[in-house]
Parts: C-alpha cells; structure tokens; sequence
C-alpha cells in the first residue's frame, strides 16, 4: 500500500512536473494512468472541483494543481530543496510559473490551434512570452542556478511537450537563432538523470495533442 | 528590519491591492501608499512591473514583487515573527494555497461578466457563475470562523477584497449575495470587525460609481 499516489497521464507535462519533484526527492510513489475521457471515480473524489490531473494522494489525503503539488512536496520532503531559500527569490520563481501557465503553455496552444493570418499573430505573441524566459536563463546553466530547481520543473514542458505541439500546429516556436538561451536550457534539461529517466516517447505525446486537438475542434463544429 | 523602505503601488477598488495592504496592516508595517490613476499608468509602475504592467507592486528596497498572492507570501515569508498568516502545516498550507487560486481562476473572471456586461443574458450568466463560486468557497469555509480555522489568514485575505465589489455585482446582476449566500455574508461581517481589514477596503458604493463610469467610457450604456 504505497503512502504517496499520483492519479496521472504518462503523456500530461503537469503530470511530469510531478513526477520528476517525486524522483529529485527521492521519494517512492504509485503512479495511477487515468483515461481522461473516462474519468476514474477515485479522480472525481479526490478532485471534485476540477476532476483534473495531476491529483497527488498523500496518506489518502489529496494536492491538486501542479505548482500547489510542488510547493507541497517541497515542504514535505526537505531534502535536495525545489525552491529557493531566499523570500526574493522564492517570490521571483513564483512570478515565472505563474506567468509560465497563464501566459507561456496559453500562447503556445493558441499557436497550436490557430489557422492562416491567426495563426502568423499567434506565433509571435506565443514568442514575445518566450522572450522573457529568454532573458530569465541568460547566462544561467538552470533557472534554479547550478542545480536544477522549482521553476525548471514548470518551464520543463518546453523540451520534448512543445517539440510536440510544434509538430501537431505545423509551425516552429522556439527556434534556436531567436532563442539560444533557452534552447541550449533545454538540452541541459533533458540530461538531467531523473528527467530523462522518466520522459515519455515524443509520439505518445504527438498523439496526446492530436487528439486533444481533435476533441477541442469538433467541440467548436458542434457549438457552430 | 527598521530600515525597510515599503511602498505599495495601488489603485484603491482593486480587489488584487486589498490583499497587500491587509498583509501589510497584519503585520505591523509601515509602507508608503501611491495611487496609480488608472487608465494613466505611471513610469514607476511601468519600470517595477514590464510584464503585466499591472497593480499592485509591492517595491520592498528598491526591488518590485508583484502579483497580490505571491506578495502576500513575501510579506508572510520576510516578516515571519508576527501575525502568520500561511499555516505551518504542509497539507494546510496547500489547502490555503488551492483555494487562493481558485479564487483567482475563477471569481475575477465570473465577476466582469457581471460588471461589464453587454445583455441580459450576459449578467445573468455572470451571476450564475458567481453563486456557483460562491457555493464552493462556502461548502470550504463550513463551521469555521475564518477559511484558515480560529486565526483570519491566507484565503481570508485572497477573497475579502472582492467585498468591495459585491454591490456593484448585485446591482448589475440584480441579486443579493446576503439573500443566496447568507454564511458567506457573516464571514464578509465577521472579516470587516477587524481593524486591517476595514481600513483597507474601499466604499462598494464607490466602486459601483466607478463601474458606471467606465460602461459608459466603453459604449456599452
């Protein structure tokens, strides 16, 4: 009976989020897959409000939201901290997530769904919010400094989950003449032993997107 | 810690700057008080936050924090003697920390469609949302005093701000948050008996001023 439960999808980056603050930890979980069209009744108890994933179960208590999980398994578990000890620096990494989910994955996907003329503005917006991720790494190995930490995590979906959504919306967002910074980031990211020990194909999340894709254009062709 | 220098970048019927200064008043600090006179953002403004360009900024020794949430937490985290306003206890703190930003997801949005609205079926589909919303944080709240138990905390601070606003929805929408939401209207009494926050939330009548001048601005009365 595993003590820490994490109800996820293997190919959901907030669920990665999870997983890779699990594995830096060093802490032992059960990973439950979830079909999120066929939501599990564990799921809509332990998230009732918004009967998402990632749900972390903890003595069968539940955290939802990804960057409230974290923060939860930073103060849980002390060791090899996510977070910076500074209250500045806690609150500038905080201010970057925030910014990553509302601002960043919106433009992206935005980017991912748009068509034509759209679709050109909707790049260089999506681009304009990795300029400030741009300026946010340079000169830095991770933006948790030496060490990977918190806000790495977060921004982690730009590696493998963005080549993706590039792929699915037919377009190229983090191109490396515009972005060096980050795109050297990325790869730095991705050689870290607990991520990339535990990223998923890059087609199981093609697919993922495609389908999300999918579900939301035909949700649009039913309202018109 | 004497030497701090505090100043607050606001506009007054925000309900995001309520947040800061009832941090700041919790705790005991002294801070310099700027109104921004929106829609003229000043230069200081616009230096301290170039990503959002919005209020309120909390400028702590020459250096900007900014989004009212994380503020709060920086004040929690830099004044950590005084007046906790985060619980201590890790599963807690993440319940706090959940329901702050459903109130964020949720609340601000549900409320414009009430505030700004072009019909009829606009305002009515505001308020619907608003109940909802206002269920969920009741069904949170239960039998407690405060959303944090005993002590006014965290979530308390997150959503009192948004009292300042309840008329201009209930006027706009034609509803009454005290007829539908009776508990959550006892916890808005119980939070305005506190010093800190009474002397941080502007009048609602005001605010509902405010509302109509800016429909009119924008065409839509």
């Amino acid at each position: 009976m595993s003590e820490v439960k994490l109800l996820g999808t293997q190919s959901s980056f907030p669920c990665a989020r999870i997983i890779w603050a699990l594995k830096l930890k060093e802490v032992e979980y059960e990973f439950i897959e979830e079909d999120l069209f066929n939501k599990s009744p564990l799921l809509l108890k332990m998230n009732p409000v918004y009967k998402k994933v990632p749900v972390l179960i903890h003595i069968d208590k539940p955290v939802v939201e990804s960057l409230v999980i974290l923060e939860y398994i930073d103060e849980t578990w002390k060791h090899n901290p996510l977070l910076p000890e500074d209250p500045y620096e806690r609150a500038t990494a905080r201010f970057w997530a925030k910014f990553v989910d509302e601002k960043c994955v919106l433009s992206a996907w935005e980017a991912v769904k748009s068509e034509g003329e759209n679709k050109k503005k909707a790049i260089e917006t999506a681009q304009e919010m990795f300029e400030h991720l741009e300026k946010q790494i340079a000169g830095k190995k991770y933006f948790g400094g030496e060490k990977i930490g918190y806000l790495d995590l977060v921004i982690g979906w730009t590696s493998l989950w963005l080549n993706a959504m590039e792929e699915v919306g037919g377009m190229k967002l983090l191109v490396p003449e515009k972005f060096p910074s980050l795109s050297e980031w990325t790869q730095n990211f991705i050689r870290v032993p607990a991520i990339q020990d535990s990223l998923p194909p890059l087609e199981n999340v093609v697919n993922y997107f495609q389908v999300g894709l999918n579900y939301l254009r035909s949700l649009s062709a039913n309202k018109s | 810690m004497g030497n701090d220098e505090l100043i607050l970048l606001n506009f007054w019927p925000s309900m995001f700057g309520s947040r800061v200064k009832i941090a700041l008043e919790e705790k005991g600090l002294d801070y310099e008080y700027r109104e921004e006179e929106l829609p003229n953002k000043s230069p200081l403004l616009l230096r301290m936050n170039p990503v959002h360009k919005k209020v309120p900024v909390l400028i702590h020794n020459g250096k900007p924090i900014c989004e009212s949430n994380i503020i709060v937490q920086y004040i929690d985290e830099v004044w950590n003697d005084k007046a906790p306003l985060l619980p201590s206890d890790p599963y807690e703190k993440a319940q706090a920390r959940f329901c702050a930003d459903y109130i964020d997801k949720k609340l601000y949005e549900a409320g414009k469609k009430i505030t700004w609205y072009k019909n009829k079926e606009g305002a009515e589909e505001g308020k619907k949302e608003v109940l909802e919303i206002f269920k969920v944080l009741e069904g949170a709240l239960g039998d407690k005093p405060y959303f944090g138990g005993e002590n006014f905390g965290y979530v308390d601070i997150s959503l009192i701000g948004f009292y300042m606003w309840f008329h201009a929805y209930e006027t706009c929408g034609n509803f009454s948050i005290e007829v539908e939401c009776p508990k959550l209207m006892a916890w808005v009494k119980r939070c305005l008996e506190r010093k800190t926050v009474a002397k941080s939330l502007g009048d609602p009548k005001i605010v509902y001023e405010i509302v109509l001048k800016f429909r009119k601005s924008w065409g839509l009365d």
